[in-house]
């Protein structure tokens, strides 16, 4: 195998990993402070695309679209909390999920009207369309290696947020024990508001960076959550540290299962077995990472509550 | 006595008016009109709806109701809206499905009503071989044959070897059955991925690795979007020629991928500038009535419709001769790629044709016509099929 195969590979579980963790960010400090399930956090990454996607056609620069959109699908995200999500706290998580499903085949509905159900055509900006030359024989793509550095900037200013600011001692507090936090003064309605924002907000440049690459369609939302939900497990519920490990160790173990199981598999078995269960093993894989994970670390990699 | 009477009369009456009213054709059209697969859908119903209307909303001179539904390329959704269709609407034909395997869910089902199904694009190798069924007719192509024809192009370019990708479902198996066949070079590597896949840095970094002389995809609708802007923006397409049926490089892609496409050769059974009175009809009013360039699913669509129109005209309009109707259909008819005739097992012998993506003087990218791969090529399992 050559080392730049790796390396590229290596490259793709990054950008998919450091996408996923933008998701899993939010979605694991909402069900970790808030014990909130929200299966309607992937409609947000898809309302971030769909707004990336028409602000682009209207204004013609995707950076600007990428800003509007960020602070439209934050804005989309608080409402959706002062008007529905509040009232579902106190409920018990069967209420949350029926709840949050509900408001998934309702946005999706929407989104239907609004723009119709035709994918969105989204570009990759102009001048990041062409590869750029890693090393000598290695090309990547240069909008795949701006997805991975967008996506470092944005995880360390949530690190920043999370680990430096008054704002994030009082998430890390409300993820320890909620309870407690709250007994203490931390003003936990307006947080849990401007929490909400933030992870719409991340979810939306999820979105706007992946629609290029993915489709911006109807739906795009829930195939990806279920990867989210399967970061923040392996992760630990509540820690920013978990999402980042659980979404980097996702992401590459996906990309690696597609790229290498059926190498692996044609050198022990005929190439119509491993054409066959090549590609179904590979989707699996990650389910087993996760079940191995619950099996021996019952509460994920970095359990915020202790 | 009076009573018996009144009930002569009244029975009298009964069939005065259903004698006086004259029959509908219903039709049943089943496709994928909304997600990755929309585009395809959406085509072949614009031109299956076109040739209806041009047709004066009548088929074989008889009125016809159109019932759509939107499969949302889901095998168990179509399930339901083939059984309504069937069961409560008592359709007549059915038509419009886009995915092989979408089809394969509900295919049985048709037939067992003694329903004809008239594809319009899913053409799967199983209703071609043991499988065959006398209600089953594709006016399009079976899967494998566009396949064959770049398989057979790709041969004569005498490239050593070919990598090949397709996705993990009946007709991505099909297509690069049908490429195997015809090409002769080493397969350095075939490449299953998920159906509806649209992320391949995976299968990309795997053919810089392995750097093939060329590269066969079969991606319809958004994965063939995705894919080609992909491989593009990873810079192989000028390192490693890449060859597509024309499903991946039809008029919806091209508008979506853009300039990226200019060069790239593909087969078809169909093409813009075939030179035939149904065909230049068939272009100039679907682009005066939709504003954009038809693709072969809209060619397939509309064939579909003018395929119903010659059967049931054969018949006189009395759907209840099954028999008839059959042999009215495999005799061929007037279709956008001139006359064609049928195999026994209901799948088209035609000509199959290479055609390259080309940026005209005014900017407009379009597929020209380059020349013939294949004269009246039937399929491959044609054999196997007990009909006659």
């Amino acid at each position: 195998m050559p080392p730049s195969l790796l390396i590229e590979q290596l490259l793709n579980g990054l950008q998919f990993g450091l996408m996923l963790f933008l998701l899993a960010a939010g979605l694991t400090l909402v069900f970790g402070i808030m014990d909130m399930i929200n299966l309607a956090h992937g409609s947000l990454y898809m309302i971030g695309a769909y707004l990336t996607a028409t602000f682009v056609g209207l204004l013609g620069n995707f950076w600007l679209a990428v800003l509007l959109a960020v602070l439209g699908t934050a804005l989309v995200g608080m409402l959706l909390e002062l008007s529905v999500l509040r009232q579902l706290y106190r409920r018990d998580h069967l209420s949350q999920v029926l709840a949050t499903f509900a408001l998934i085949l309702i946005i999706n509905e929407v989104v239907r009207i609004i723009w119709g159900s035709q994918p969105l055509l989204l570009s990759a900006p102009e001048g990041l369309s062409g590869p750029v030359e890693l090393l000598p024989g290695l090309s990547y793509s240069a909008y795949r290696l701006t997805i991975i550095g967008v996506g470092l900037l944005v995880a360390a200013l949530l690190f920043w947020l999370v680990n430096r600011t008054r704002v994030g001692m009082w998430l890390r507090a409300g993820a320890s024990n909620r309870e407690m936090a709250q007994a203490m003064g931390v003003p936990i309605r307006p947080l849990f508001t401007l929490l909400f924002g933030v992870g719409a907000g991340l979810c939306a440049v999820a979105g706007a960076f992946l629609g290029p690459i993915l489709a911006v369609q109807i739906g795009m939302g829930e195939g990806i959550l279920i990867l989210a939900f399967v970061v923040i497990v392996i992760g630990g519920i509540g820690s920013i540290k978990g999402a980042l490990v659980g979404a980097l160790l996702v992401g590459t173990v996906d990309t690696a299962g597609r790229a290498f199981l059926p190498l692996l598999l044609s050198q022990v078995a005929s190439p119509e077995v491993a054409a066959n269960l090549g590609p179904a093993l590979a989707s699996i894989l990650i389910y087993l990472l996760m079940a191995a994970v619950l099996f021996f670390r019952p509460q994920g990699l970095f359990p915020a509550r202790t | 006595m009076k009573k018996a009477i009144w009930l002569l009369v009244l029975l009298a009456l009964g069939f005065s008016a259903s004698l006086a009213q004259t029959r509908t054709v219903k039709v049943g059209f089943v496709s994928t009109l909304s997600g990755g697969g929309a585009a395809l859908g959406i085509d072949v119903r614009d031109g299956f709806n076109l040739a209806i209307r041009l047709l004066g909303n009548q088929l074989g001179g008889l009125p016809v109701e159109v019932l759509v539904a939107d499969d949302q390329q889901n095998p168990d959704v179509a399930r339901q809206a083939v059984d309504r269709m069937l069961k409560r609407d008592r359709v007549d034909f059915m038509t419009g499905i886009i995915f092989s395997n979408v089809l394969l869910a509900v295919g049985e089902a048709i037939f067992e009503e003694k329903v004809f199904y008239i594809s319009p694009n899913a053409g799967p190798s199983e209703y071609a071989g043991e499988q065959c069924s006398p209600y089953f007719i594709n006016v399009a192509w079976q899967n494998d044959n566009l396949h064959e024809a770049m398989g057979q192009y790709v041969q004569t370019r005498r490239f050593e070897n070919a990598f090949l990708l397709a996705p993990n479902y009946p007709a991505g198996r099909d297509a690069l059955t049908g490429f195997k066949r015809f090409f002769k070079g080493k397969v350095v590597a075939e490449v299953y991925h998920r159906l509806g896949q649209l992320d391949f840095s995976a299968e990309i970094a795997q053919i810089r690795a392995v750097r093939p002389k060329a590269v066969y995809a079969f991606e319809p609708g958004a994965m063939g979007v995705n894919f080609i802007k992909q491989y593009a923006e990873a810079g192989l397409l000028r390192e490693i020629p890449l060859f597509l049926p024309g499903f991946s490089a039809d008029a919806d892609v091209i508008r979506a991928v853009g300039r990226a496409m200019v060069g790239i050769y593909n087969s078809s059974q169909w093409a813009l500038e075939l030179n035939n009175p149904v065909n230049q009809r068939f272009v100039e009013e679907f682009r005066k009535a939709y504003g954009r360039i038809p693709t072969l699913y809209a060619s397939q669509g509309y064939d579909a419709a003018l395929l119903l129109d010659t059967a049931i005209k054969a018949v006189g309009g009395d759907l209840s001769k099954k028999d008839e109707l059959r042999k009215a259909m495999l005799a061929g008819f007037n279709s956008t790629r001139g006359f064609i005739r049928f195999s026994p097992n209901g799948y088209p012998i035609q000509n199959y044709y290479l055609r390259q993506v080309i940026q005209q003087p005014g900017g407009e990218i379009v597929n020209r016509l380059v020349g013939t791969i294949f004269t009246n090529h039937r399929d491959a399992y044609v054999d196997r099929c007990k009909l006659r």
